[in-house]
């Protein structure tokens, strides 16, 4: 599936802000996955072609942030914290309780694709701790518990 | 910049301001451990290895911890490189590299020649305390020419640094971040710059390595090393040639501050290498028949006695045309090639010998430039690769404006804010130097000449358009504007407006002007007539016999011209090492040695002679020296010295060339200098057992060099006679800039080679090109990756080189009803090439890859078909 | 608006931001005016040199102090604009104060902005925020939008001649992107692998022009200084560094939170503030300002909290935002979570950060697991002499890395060991898994 008009229009518009293409790389990405949840090769190539840089170019930012994801994800990304903070407060035993009801490990992507488990720095909410964020928009949720951890999966984990 | 003291291991030392402490310390001879510094590329301050303990002046006991390559050399400042805190430091640095480095010298190609062992063993890292995982990576295919392995990687980031933001490529990069950074490309595929080549040499491990060495394999140690020069094209390149058992295994650049410096193209470093069996001329043949060496040159003679005219070659040596032309006589002395391109060289020659010829290394330093329809990439890669570096000067001279020296290479390059030196290219086709370019104009091969009149004009004052106007006004600005061109085109006006615009520009002008080949400059000086004047001298009955050397003339002209040669001689004798076109006509054929196999001396487009020397020992004779064999006076030559020496009386320019090297007399106090490497013994004596044999046996005439490992070795050889660079504890390319005396600086005891353009009076004007009626011309198409006549059959290097092209515009296609993708035919013409359609070609002009699809001039209008 | 709590005191419990016309109730934009009518770029400069306003990124560098090197109009080498840049990328373990800066009250941090571009003649200011703040972008956007239409962002702002532009720019995630030059580089658009100083920023910034980077906390303080005056300012202070500062409590505390209160309000005053110790209530330790900083002890719980006094103490004020640990907290196990992070983290330009800090987390892993060897603390006591002092790597990320574990080997050597000798966390034997 190629981009949408839309986007490829955003991303040509963004290269006549500031610093021109190679500036405009990773806003592109950061579009695609706004709109696709993550960055396929095709994406990236279509972006690459778009700005008139090389797909090497490209992936080398790609690739760089944590936060571009360069493999499918689920419906839902699942970020935990694993910061000092949160630590201090029980993420491991929320983040083994996930793990244990997923039945993936961080990194993965439950087979029906409707979760990815991924581990993150601080979220900035440690008065929140055990703390994560989810979804496309990066909710804020803690402090979490094993016990409650159902209601940030919602109801299909069950 | 002025000189200071500084005082490094309790030595005081008088250094040029304005640099870091590592440049300084290593141009000294003082080595500061460092992977991610290189002469060329800068200080980035990456692998943290170059840590010194820096005393800011007397006052200043304590001193502190810096890293050298990151620190200014400042007037009283005291380093200590032993120092036993910095000391501990590298260790650590290197302790945490070979963290996930494969223990696999054993079988790495870069064992014994590797930076990183050179460091590991110079820091004292001996155990490992690390027993984890080890990080490991999927290594790509990147083509033909480099190997890749990834393993190996020390991160030290030199890779994308050079081939990105000196080389200008951009299919290489840097993928991934924290212990995961990867040096690769998006995907699988060839590697696109031209320079790739040079990541052999750059990557201080085994990263990136020559593939066909790779597959053809000997331990740096077990091969011998000759200091030679590039045959490719006219820059001259300096190469060491290594060669075990009898078989070239690689090329490698041999640094010279004038010529190439660190780096070469990839048809350089590739080509004329991995020959395909069956590609040598086997044996001598007289009418068909295989004969003896003896009977071959008896029958020579008898057919030289018969009247002769001898055509001689831009890719051979001067020792070779000069004897041609004893041998026949000045009158019957011919070049091999179209007159055209005879006298257009003469003319460059000419013009260079009045304006002054500045080398590679002046170009670099030039803020502003010309090229007039030269594609330099195709033509003269390596002066592509020193223009872009130009291109930077405007950038790094905002940068020092702003306190950043161009040193602080990553910082240099954001605070010069992309400023590009002022740098017009007007050529045909797009240009592979358009990024780096402020004017890139496209125009037809017939109107190049006449805009760069139109910029010399514009320069005297007079009116021109606007275009013609800014670049006159950039070039007069400029304190040293370069203004370059070539026979890429094969358009001798173009030649004459680069003259106009050097004559308008005055003194300050830098001019460049390449020819096609090795020694086609050294060839121009011989002041011989082109092919067309042998014809006729075959045709008048002046002579029978024609005799030819090193030349495949259907490479350099026009079939249909070449022809009348074989009909108008009786007799056609040609020495050469290769088998071609023409040997395959001739009626007495002897093999002689090739580029690799003699010494001999060529002419650069600087003019600066230089001389290249036998790789290994039984190689079929020079040719010179077999020409000399065919007459009697010519009998007193033995080495290339005599040859020289009898030059420079017959033509007392070419005297110079005699010194381009030490004479073969030359000894150290050693004596001669020894080819094969310090450690060339041991297991390779072993497995030589009874293959070894003592140097007389293997008497090399023509040059002081030895092919054992008995003599002076590397640094200790004047520079055109080095066979490697002998920096104590350094066995790879890194070893270079401890013989130098600045980054990018010249030799310390000089850059080889001397110039012979000193009163050489070229002809006034270049050559009337002749009319054509209307219908397609041809233009001849240059690549990178196509190399000589030799070059191109290179196994490794002809994989890398993209398909012969016929090229057309889209309207002149539709008219003659032909399609992207057909195969081509050029009347006239046998060689098979696939047809481009571009918009980019002028209309009524067709492209012609040179001289795989046509010879490089072809004057007159040709008929495309569809082949089949 | 609370005296003590200049900069959170008008915060709504929710952190639903203002609108301008709401802000304006407030006294928003009377600095603004204030500054932009009545004072020269000078006098905004030396009145903030006057409040004694340390930078709240992390280093306390006077804010004044950096302003000073950029050039004035003209005197630049070159051609383009100048940036003044709000750094908002908040990523540091126990750090997260900026967040409700930037989510609940927006406009202050624009006010502070547009003082400080006036300041440092900087025409065009770009606030960098973490991906993960999403709110905190759609509010900054929105804010930002407001401030542009009523004529406080734009061309020739209040009728003073002074051109300004701002807008968002959100980060796509990586804790170094929080390093100035390395933020610098990831708003160019490349990685954000730090930068070579000097060249400062000032010199030769974004796109090679001159650059401010200042953190939202440093920012948010302007409009105050500038509204109220230096004086002011400082005596919000209990020590010489000026201004209230906004703590962060987390860790082993009861109610984890933000705090903001007199700069040098002591450790013990917050841990009280957030509802005291929890666990075991007995504090073990603290590491006063976030997961770079050195780890301190009970004995120093009273020493004022500033960039000097902690400092001296061996520790970091750092962004002031301190993560407590009770007694049945193990410091092994914090350190080992913070070196996993710094070597995900490292940017992978450096030696000494990209292939030391794994070796060192794997090794802290290792401990925790009970499975460390004597040997391995060699290792880690060489990494914290080697790569810990300042300038031994690129930038700061290493050295900060390197802050915990070597006063965390200073200090509780004998729990290393302990780890070793006995083969499990001696802690968690006692005091069961890392729970409160
Ligand atoms: C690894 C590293 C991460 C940093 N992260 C941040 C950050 O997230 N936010 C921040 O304001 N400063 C961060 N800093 C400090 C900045 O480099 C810079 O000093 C600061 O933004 C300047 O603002 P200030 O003077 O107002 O404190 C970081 C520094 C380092 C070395
Ligand atoms: S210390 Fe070095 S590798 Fe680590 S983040 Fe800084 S520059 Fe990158
Ligand atoms: S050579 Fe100095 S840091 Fe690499």
């Amino acid at each position: 599936m190629s981009l949408s008009k839309h986007l490829r229009s955003a991303i040509t518009e963004e290269m006549d802000h500031h610093g021109g293409p190679r500036a405009a790389m990773l806003e592109s990405l950061r579009m695609i996955q706004q709109e696709h949840g993550w960055v396929s090769d095709e994406h990236l190539e279509e972006a690459a072609t778009l700005l008139g840089v090389t797909t090497a170019e490209i992936e080398d930012v790609a690739t760089f942030y944590s936060l571009i994801f360069r493999q499918p994800v689920g419906e839902k990304v699942i970020l935990l914290c694993d910061g000092a903070s949160c630590y201090l407060n029980g993420a491991e035993d929320v983040r083994d309780a996930v793990m244990k009801r997923l039945g993936i490990g961080f990194g993965q992507t439950t087979p029906d694709g409707k979760y990815t488990l991924i581990n993150i720095c601080c979220v900035g909410g440690c008065d929140h701790a055990p703390a994560g964020v989810i979804g496309r928009n990066r909710k804020l949720v803690g402090p979490l518990t094993p016990e409650t951890i159902d209601e940030i999966l919602g109801e299909d984990a069950k | 910049m002025s000189r200071i003291r500084i005082i490094v291991n309790g030595e005081t030392r008088e250094v040029e301001e304005g640099q870091d402490i590592l440049s300084a310390c290593t141009h000294q001879g003082v080595e500061i451990p460092h992977f991610c510094w290189h002469d060329a590329l800068g200080s980035v301050g990456a692998c943290r290895l170059c840590a010194v303990r820096v005393h800011s002046g007397p006052e200043d006991a304590e001193g502190k911890i810096e890293m050298a390559c990151m620190t200014p050399v400042a007037d009283g400042q005291r380093i200590e490189v032993a120092d036993a805190e910095a000391e501990e430091m590298r260790a650590h640095v290197i302790e945490w590299l070979m963290r996930s480095h494969p223990h696999d010298c054993a079988v790495c190609e870069e064992g014994g020649a590797c930076h990183l062992q050179d460091m590991t063993v110079a820091t004292g890292h001996r155990t490992r305390r690390y027993d984890g995982p080890k990080r490991t990576h999927r290594n790509q295919d990147l083509g033909p020419l480099l190997t890749h392995e990834m393993n190996r990687c020390i991160a030290c980031y030199r890779c994308v640094r050079f081939y990105r933001h000196y080389a200008g490529g951009r299919d290489l990069d840097v993928m991934g971040a924290h212990d995961r950074v990867y040096f690769g490309r998006y995907e699988d595929g060839p590697l696109e710059s031209p320079f790739a080549g040079n990541l052999a040499e750059v990557c201080p491990t085994g990263v990136f390595n020559d593939k066909g060495w790779s597959k053809d394999y000997a331990r740096k140690w077990d091969m011998t090393a000759t200091p030679s020069i590039c045959s490719q094209c006219s820059v001259g390149c300096n190469i060491f040639a290594a060669e075990r058992g009898g078989r070239l295994r690689r090329l490698q650049n041999r640094y010279n501050g004038e010529v190439n410096g660190h780096f070469l193209c990839d048809k350089g470093r590739f080509g004329a290498l991995h020959l395909p069996d069956g590609a040598r001329l086997s044996g001598p043949r007289v009418r068909g028949l295989d004969v003896s060496a003896q009977e071959a040159i008896t029958a020579a003679r008898t057919a030289l006695e018969r009247g002769a005219v001898a055509i001689g070659s831009p890719r051979a040596t001067l020792e070779t045309n000069f004897a041609l032309r004893q041998l026949v006589g000045p009158d019957r002395f011919f070049a091999g090639l179209p007159d055209l391109e005879a006298q257009t060289v003469a003319r460059m020659a000419g013009l260079l010998a009045r304006h002054g010829a500045p080398s590679l290394a002046e170009l670099e330093r030039c803020d502003a430039a010309l090229v007039l329809g030269e594609d330099l990439t195709g033509t003269a890669p390596r002066a592509a690769l020193s223009l872009r570096q130009t291109a930077r000067n405007a950038s790094d001279a905002l940068a020092a404006e702003k306190g950043v020296p161009k040193w602080l290479n990553n910082a240099a390059q954001v605070a010069g804010e992309g400023r590009k030196s002022p740098i017009a290219l007007v050529t045909m086709l797009p240009d592979a130097l358009d990024d780096v370019a402020a004017w890139s104009m496209r125009r037809a091969p017939e109107d190049i000449a006449a805009f760069g009149q139109a910029v010399a004009a514009a320069i005297r004052g007079e009116r021109a358009d606007a275009e013609a106007t800014a670049i006159a006004s950039a070039l007069q600005a400029a304190e040293r504007p370069a203004v370059l061109s070539g026979f890429g085109l094969a358009r001798p006006e173009v030649v004459d407006a680069v003259a106009a615009i050097a004559e308008a520009l005055g003194e300050k002008t830098r001019l460049y002007l390449f020819p096609p080949e090795v020694n086609s400059m050294g060839l121009a000086l011989m002041q011989a007539q082109g092919l067309e004047r042998a014809f006729e001298a075959l045709e008048a009955g002046k002579a029978e016999t024609a005799l030819i050397a090193e030349a495949d003339l259907f490479e350099r002209a026009d079939s249909l011209l070449v022809d009348r040669l074989f009909e108008a001689a009786k007799e056609v004798v040609v020495l050469d090492s290769y088998a071609t076109r023409t040997t395959a006509r001739a009626s007495i054929t002897i093999p002689c040695a090739d580029w690799a196999e003699a010494a001999g001396t060529v002419v650069n487009h600087e003019g600066r002679a230089q001389r290249r020397f036998a790789a290994y020992p039984g190689a079929p004779a020079a040719a010179w020296r077999t020409l000399a064999s065919l007459s009697d006076t010519l009998s007193g030559w033995a080495t290339v010295d005599d040859v020289l020496a009898e030059l420079g009386q017959a033509l007392p320019h070419l005297a110079p060339a005699r010194d381009a090297a030490p004479s073969v007399t030359f000894r150290t106090p050693l004596g001669k200098i020894a080819r094969a490497n310090w450690r060339f013994s041991g297991r390779t004596a072993h497995d030589q057992a009874g293959g070894i044999v003592r140097d007389a046996e293997r008497a090399d005439p023509d040059s002081a060099l030895a092919f054992s490992m008995e003599g002076t070795h590397g640094a200790g050889a004047p520079p055109a006679l080095r066979t490697g660079y002998d920096v104590p504890g350094l066995h790879s390319a890194s070893a270079a800039p401890y013989l130098t005396d600045a980054n990018g600086g010249h030799l310390q005891e000089g850059d080889p080679g001397i110039s012979v353009l000193a009163g050489f009076q070229g002809p006034d004007a270049a050559p009337a090109l002749p009319a054509m009626e209307r219908g397609m011309r041809p233009v001849p198409l240059h690549d990178p990756f196509a190399g000589d006549e030799i070059g191109r059959r290179a196994d490794y290097l002809a994989k890398r080189c993209p398909p012969a092209q016929v090229m057309l515009h889209p309207a002149d296609a539709k008219r003659l009803h032909l399609k992207a993708g057909d195969l081509a035919t050029v009347d006239g013409l046998h060689a098979e090439a696939e047809i481009v359609i571009s918009d980019a070609m002028p209309e009524h002009h067709v492209g012609l890859s040179a001289g795989r699809v046509a010879p490089r001039s072809l004057s007159r209008i040709v008929k495309i078909g569809r082949q089949g | 608006m609370s005296a003590e709590q200049p900069l959170t005191g008008r915060a709504r419990p929710d952190r639903r931001p203002h609108t301008l016309k709401e802000w304006r109730k407030l006294g928003g934009y009377d600095a603004v005016e204030r500054g932009l009518k009545t004072m020269t770029p000078e006098e905004v400069l030396d009145t903030v040199a006057a409040a004694n306003l340390n930078g709240r990124g992390g280093a306390g560098f006077p804010a004044a102090t950096k302003w000073r090197f950029m050039p004035k109009p003209g005197e630049a080498p070159g051609d383009g604009p100048s940036y003044f840049i709000v750094n908002g990328d908040e990523m540091e373990p126990g750090a997260f104060k900026d967040r409700i800066l930037l989510e609940a009250v927006p406009h202050q941090l624009i006010e502070g902005a547009i003082l400080a571009a006036y300041a440092t003649h900087a025409s065009e200011i770009i606030v960098l925020i973490r991906d993960a703040y999403r709110d905190a972008i759609a509010n900054m956007t929105r804010a930002i939008a407001e401030a542009e239409k009523a004529g406080y962002l734009g061309k020739n702002v209040l009728g003073s001649g002074f051109d300004v532009k701002m807008w968002v720019h959100p980060s796509a995630g990586r804790y170094i992107v929080g390093e100035e030059t390395a933020l610098i580089e990831a708003l160019e658009g490349k990685r954000a692998v730090p930068r070579k100083r000097p060249p400062f920023p000032a010199q030769s910034g974004l796109w090679g022009r001159p650059t401010t980077v200042n953190n939202v906390e440093t920012v948010s303080c302007v409009s105050h200084i500038v509204g109220n005056g230096a004086q002011w300012f400082r005596a919000l202070s209990k020590t010489e560094e000026g201004g209230t500062k906004v703590f962060g409590v987390s860790g082993r505390v009861n109610k984890p939170q933000i705090i903001e209160a007199p700069m040098g309000t002591t450790a013990a005053e917050l841990i009280e503030r957030a509802g005291g110790v929890s666990g075991t209530g007995v504090l073990r330790c603290f590491q006063p300002g976030g997961g770079a900083s050195g780890f301190l002890e009970p004995a120093e719980a009273d020493i004022p909290l500033d960039f000097a006094h902690v400092a001296k103490a061996g520790s970091m004020f750092g962004t002031g935002t301190m993560i407590v640990l009770d007694e049945s907290a193990c410091p092994v196990g914090v350190i080992a979570r913070h070196m996993a992070f710094y070597a995900r983290e490292s940017c992978g330009w450096c030696t000494p950060c990209r292939d030391g800090l794994p070796w060192v987390a794997e090794i802290m892993a290792r401990l925790e697991r009970g499975e460390g060897r004597m040997e391995d603390l060699e290792v880690l006591r060489d990494t914290v002499e080697i790569a810990g002092p300042r300038g031994r790597t690129f930038c700061d990320l290493m050295g900060g890395a390197m802050s915990p574990l070597g006063t965390g080997l200073a200090r509780f050597g004998d729990l290393f060991e302990a780890h070793v000798r006995e083969g499990c966390c001696p802690i968690a034997r006692d005091y069961g898994r890392a729970a409160a």
